[in-house]
């Protein structure tokens, strides 16, 4: 029983993680109605970056990722302005090879400059540092961390979509981008503020996955898996379900992983496929389509 | 005082020429209907008088600026706004969420959240449903407070009568008075030629992307506008 309790709160704070991944696409699809294929290597992008920086200025971790994420931001609006926006249009096809070009571009780039090795941020002792719940329970620092920053970001880009003018855009936007003109909103720089934010998003993911574990170059596709069984468990369009979708996922692959060290990823998949079947809309459906 | 001045406007749907070289003016605070058959370029032209159809710069020139296919956005932002044609909410916001995206632009002016609850009434009630879910005199209503919001100068609507029971009309069409009172001038497009003439100050007719008659309502026989609407 406590094994079983110990599985499922190890499997609940990677959720978090994969909630920061499937955030940033939960977010691009929502706005821009876009699927962005180079999701996940945009997270080992912004990993290397940090251990890039951490390396060259001996910053710690967290100093790294206050440096890259508003680089990333950068780097999001200038993509969805300079080219993802040209490809946005009735047919869905074009901002999906686009986007699969520049994950071929980020993977191979990071492999001339970074090697094929694995790489990591080392975050001292926080990185094996655990909290005792009491009962024999634990919890790592670090996963906490993480889940109390899915929270966060969740929670603040709730508030942004439900309060701000500039959630108010998004959504406008999102429903009638012709309309949404008339409005006097500029459809193609929300766009890239929506891909900002998905790109800072998904930096802080990539940077807490490095300090977490080893991040390869290759690695961004099996990422962008995780985070879409995360946005498609827990209904498209719909923020805090994005965290249902990871939490569900994590803990898919603890429970798995208890019974065989193979089984874990096969758990997820799996439940994935369970969700499809059974509410192949998701666990909190939003999206409406007219 | 002339507000919009529009010359030899052409306007094309790809290889498909929409609009024939129109010329139309708005006088500051003058009322005009545009009235005319099924895609006698109606609203094509509105489109285009909004930033949505590509024009040349000098073929529509507001408050002395020359607008002719400036980017619908800025559009609004100069104080032209556009009541689209079927309304086109925006379905995942409420009814108040879809009158303050109205004031997206900025721009200063009489109209706010207040003024247009009290120019319909019954939005105030409804404030928090999804637009959506309102009758379709009360989306018109969405609509056209929507507009407002933004403060024009000049607010064109494209037929804010169509599909509604005639008492419906009749109560959108109250409004107007209300909303010229600020000094707004107003472009209607209608279908309906009676509650355009009973609304405008002067009337345009438009047929196959042409205009075919211009004057005002008491100066023209029901001779010249049926012919006008129909032709020959």
């Amino acid at each position: 029983m406590h094994a079983w309790l110990d599985t499922l709160l190890q499997g609940l704070m990677t959720g978090g993680l994969y909630a920061l991944f499937a955030t940033g696409l939960a977010l691009s699809f929502g706005v821009m109605r876009m699927i962005n294929i180079a999701h996940g290597d945009f997270a080992i992008l912004a990993a290397f970056l940090a251990v890039a920086v951490a390396a060259a200025l001996e910053l710690n971790p967290f100093a790294a990722m206050l440096l890259v994420v508003p680089a990333m931001a950068a780097l999001g609006y200038g993509l969805q302005r300079l080219v993802l926006n040209r490809t946005l249009g009735k047919d869905i096809l074009p901002p999906l090879l686009v986007t699969f070009g520049c994950a071929i571009v980020i993977q191979n780039l990071l492999l001339e400059v970074f090697s094929a090795d694995t790489r990591s941020l080392d975050a001292g002792s926080l990185g094996t540092d655990s909290l005792a719940l009491g009962g024999g329970l634990a919890v790592g620092v670090l996963p906490l961390l993480i889940m109390g920053s899915a929270v966060a970001v969740l929670a603040a880009l709730q508030w942004l979509f439900a309060r701000s003018a500039v959630g108010r855009a998004f959504r406008a936007a999102s429903d009638d981008a012709e309309t949404a003109q008339l409005m006097g909103i500029d459809n193609k720089h929300v766009y890239g503020l929506a891909m900002a934010i998905a790109m800072a998003v998904v930096a802080v993911a990539g940077i807490y996955l490095a300090i977490r574990a080893n991040v390869s170059p290759t690695e961004g596709p099996a990422r962008l898996i995780y985070a879409f069984e995360a946005v498609i468990i827990g209904g498209l369009g719909s923020l805090w379900g994005t965290l249902a979708g990871g939490i569900v996922l994590g803990m898919a692959q603890a429970i798995g992983l208890r019974f065989d060290p193979g089984w874990g990823i096969l758990a997820g998949h799996l439940a994935f496929l369970a969700v499809l079947v059974l509410r192949p809309n998701g666990l909190f459906p939003r999206t409406r389509d007219a | 005082m002339t507000l919009l001045a529009v010359r030899q406007l052409t306007a094309h749907y790809g290889d498909f020429q929409a609009l024939f070289g129109i010329d139309f003016g708005v006088a500051e605070g003058e009322t005009v209907a545009v009235i005319g058959a099924n895609g006698a370029g109606k609203s094509t032209f509105l489109r285009a008088l909004a930033g949505l159809i590509a024009t040349a710069r000098d073929s529509v020139v507001f408050a002395g600026r020359a607008i002719g296919g400036e980017l619908a956005h800025r559009v609004v932002a100069l104080g032209l706004a556009l009541v689209p044609e079927g309304r086109r909410l925006f379905p995942s916001l409420t009814v108040e969420e879809n009158l303050l995206i109205g004031a997206y632009a900025g721009r200063p002016g009489p109209w706010h959240l207040e003024r247009i609850y009290a120019l319909f009434p019954i939005l105030a009630e409804r404030r928090k449903l999804q637009a959506t879910m309102l009758s379709g005199g009360q989306q018109q209503m969405v609509a056209i407070g929507r507009a407002l919001m933004s403060n024009p100068r000049l607010l064109l609507c494209d037929e804010i009568s169509l599909g509604l029971a005639p008492v419906i009309v009749k109560d959108i069409y109250a409004a107007l008075p209300g909303i010229k009172a600020e000094g707004t001038s107003i472009v209607v497009v209608e279908q309906d030629v009676g509650q355009a003439l009973q609304a405008a100050d002067r009337l345009y007719c438009f047929q196959e992307g042409r205009i075919a008659l211009e004057g005002a309502p008491r100066q023209l026989t029901r001779e010249q506008i049926a012919l006008a609407y129909f032709g020959v």
